[in-house]
């Protein structure tokens, strides 16, 4: 097995991906990431040049007035005490989350 | 070993609303004779995470005023139904198979639930399945897997085993599932009863817990195929909340289901049936074909011989998907917030770090990866190019034939924790399903016979991008053969 990714790599994807891995799980995920890496690299077998990416497949098939947007009217939306019930923290109307910047 | 004491097949549609209608049996009855079944079972099978028993009651009521009455009954009066955990149900939990969603109550509907709703079914509860969609055994349940009602040493499939095992157990009448790469279908293949993969579009996704959202479907799972294809039209059609929903007009399926196959041109790619297929699988799948041409469909080779790329097509694009999709569950507004976390990013990584299990870890960790720069043109782009090329072929094959046919799984239902141990292992459950998933067409997957050890096999019909009715006239074609048998 090639060794695509390295430690330092799964430390900064998981920093991306905002994850904290305990050493332990990063072993586990660089050998798993490797050995998947390893099996999507048959995909270079294939001449893909001046072929558009599909995103979405819709365009695939559309059916009349797929593709229209609807009107830009207002229209309510949940009810803010009801959503704000679903966090773990409020003021009563805003999120309260710990502090972003530390003062030195 | 089959265990006869779990597998019972419900009574159909047709049968329950007739029995409502004269008054014989009440939707009350029916759904409280369903929660004692749950209450008996469900400690060994681990189907159901939750029940919305006030809700399905309430409900229940209405319907057995309407009979009362001698009121038009709506398709599914009384019918009770299960619904996978990933799709919303007013105040009612909603775990998605995590511990990140412990506790949440969403306050708000998912339009599938409001027309099942609207058409008269009452919901039991919420069914058990890998953690946010992300599995082909259910052994990734933060919850504890599904055991498979078929032998409950075996796995259910997944990621919607819950809703496969309910129905294969008569948890529940039918129950809706959602589909990404084979969600639907392998676990329906694994426990013997059939399942729908609606075109891409074709059933709106509001108030579903994203994956991957260019990949994910809702489907119903049913005893039989006249049902679920009853069930597919009550939950098909435009939404305002989803403009990824087709407005393609709503067909009969189940009058389409009727319709005899003659003269059908049904077509067979030799890329489903090579290295890694079950030998008792590849019997049972061809025994179908057989029927099939029995009944007077044409039958020819196909080829599709981009399906070896499917796999990693697929995690590719599903876990770079589901990398943007998951960032959502950040400890702020719902669900798990970590404990001890002095600054933002602390609380942001722990309380994803508590909430997510291993296997979401890993996608999340690929799919960032695949999208980060250095990469993106390598993996993420380079695997949407090939997902047009898979497509095309297919609408090529289209051209020829009504439908594909192929086995659903290349295996029967493998044991509990047989393949825990290697992902990729695992992926490669689901290599005769994503292809359609990337290509966004539809599909159904009917029993098609069993193994000398009694574990269901399932053939997958496939059909192009809005001809869903075609699938189901096959599926019943073959389904009869079975019954005749």
């Amino acid at each position: 097995m090639s060794e695509r990714v390295t430690v330092d790599e799964v430390e900064r994807v998981a920093e991306l991906a905002h994850l904290e891995l305990t050493p332990e799980e990063s072993g586990h995920m660089l050998h798993d990431l490797n050995a998947i890496l390893d099996y999507v690299a048959e995909l270079n077998e294939l001449d893909t040049r001046g072929v558009v990416p599909l995103a979405q497949v819709s365009e695939l098939f559309s059916a009349a007035g797929d593709g229209e947007l609807r009107a830009d009217a207002l229209r309510p939306s949940l009810d803010r005490a009801t959503v704000l019930n679903e966090a773990p923290e409020t003021d009563g109307a805003f999120f309260k989350v710990p502090k972003v910047i530390e003062r030195q | 070993m089959t265990d006869e004491t779990y597998v019972q097949k419900p009574k159909t549609l047709a049968e329950l609303r007739a029995e409502i209608a004269a008054g014989t049996t009440s939707a009350a009855d029916l759904a409280a004779s369903y929660y004692d079944r749950i209450a008996a079972l469900n400690p060994r099978l681990n189907v159901y995470l939750s029940l919305t028993k006030e809700r399905a009651l309430a409900q229940a009521e209405r319907v057995d005023a309407l009979a009362a009455k001698g009121d038009p009954l709506p398709p599914l009066a009384g019918i009770p139904v299960g619904i996978k955990d990933v799709l919303v149900m007013r105040g009612a939990p909603a775990t998605a198979g995590s511990k990140i969603l412990e506790g949440y109550r969403p306050p708000y509907d998912a339009t599938v639930v409001e027309k099942l709703e609207a058409a008269g079914a009452v919901l039991l509860g919420k069914l058990n399945c890998d953690e946010f969609a992300m599995g082909s055994s259910n052994e990734n349940s933060a919850y504890g897997p599904v055991r498979n009602p078929v032998d409950i040493e075996r796995v259910p499939g997944g990621s919607s085993g819950g809703s496969a095992a309910a129905v294969a157990a008569n948890l529940a009448v039918a129950t809706l599932g959602t589909d990404t790469g084979g969600s639907i279908r392998q676990p329906a293949s694994f426990c013997g009863v059939v399942g729908v993969l609606p075109t891409y579009g074709r059933v709106s996704r509001y108030g579903l817990i994203a994956f991957a959202s260019s990949l994910d479907r809702v489907g119903p799972f049913a005893g039989n195929v006249r049902d679920a294809a009853t069930l597919l039209a009550v939950i098909a059609g435009s939404d305002p909340k989803d403009a990824t929903s087709s407005k393609a007009p709503v067909a009969d399926y189940a009058a389409e289901s009727d319709r005899p196959v003659e003269g059908l041109r049904i077509g067979v790619p030799a890329e489903y049936f090579g290295k890694g297929l079950d030998p008792e699988v590849r019997a049972a799948v061809e025994k179908g074909i057989k029927a099939l041409k029995a009944a007077g469909c044409s039958v020819k080779p196909v080829n599709l011989p981009l399906t070896k790329y499917a796999i990693p097509v697929y995690y590719l694009v599903a876990t770079a998907e589901a990398s943007a999709n998951l960032a959502r569950f950040d400890g702020v507004r719902y669900g798990h917030r970590s404990a001890a976390s002095g600054n933002l990013n602390a609380m942001y990584s722990n309380s994803r770090d508590e909430g997510f299990g291993a296997e979401v870890k890993r996608r999340i960790m690929l799919g960032t990866y695949a999208l980060s720069a250095g990469y993106y043109d390598a993996y993420y782009l380079k695997a949407q190019q090939v997902r047009r090329l898979l497509a095309e072929e297919f609408l090529r094959a289209f051209a020829d034939v009504d439908a594909v046919v192929t086995p659903t799984a290349p295996t029967a239902a493998f044991k509990l924790g047989e393949k825990t141990g290697d992902p990729l292992a695992m992926y490669l459950a689901d290599i005769y399903t994503v292809t359609a998933s990337l290509a966004g067409i539809c599909g159904v997957t009917v029993p098609c016979g069993a193994t000398a050890a009694g574990l269901p096999v399932g053939m997958q019909i496939l059909a192009a991008h809005l001809n869903e009715g075609t699938a189901f006239r096959v599926a019943r074609a073959v389904e009869a053969a079975q019954i005749q048998e």
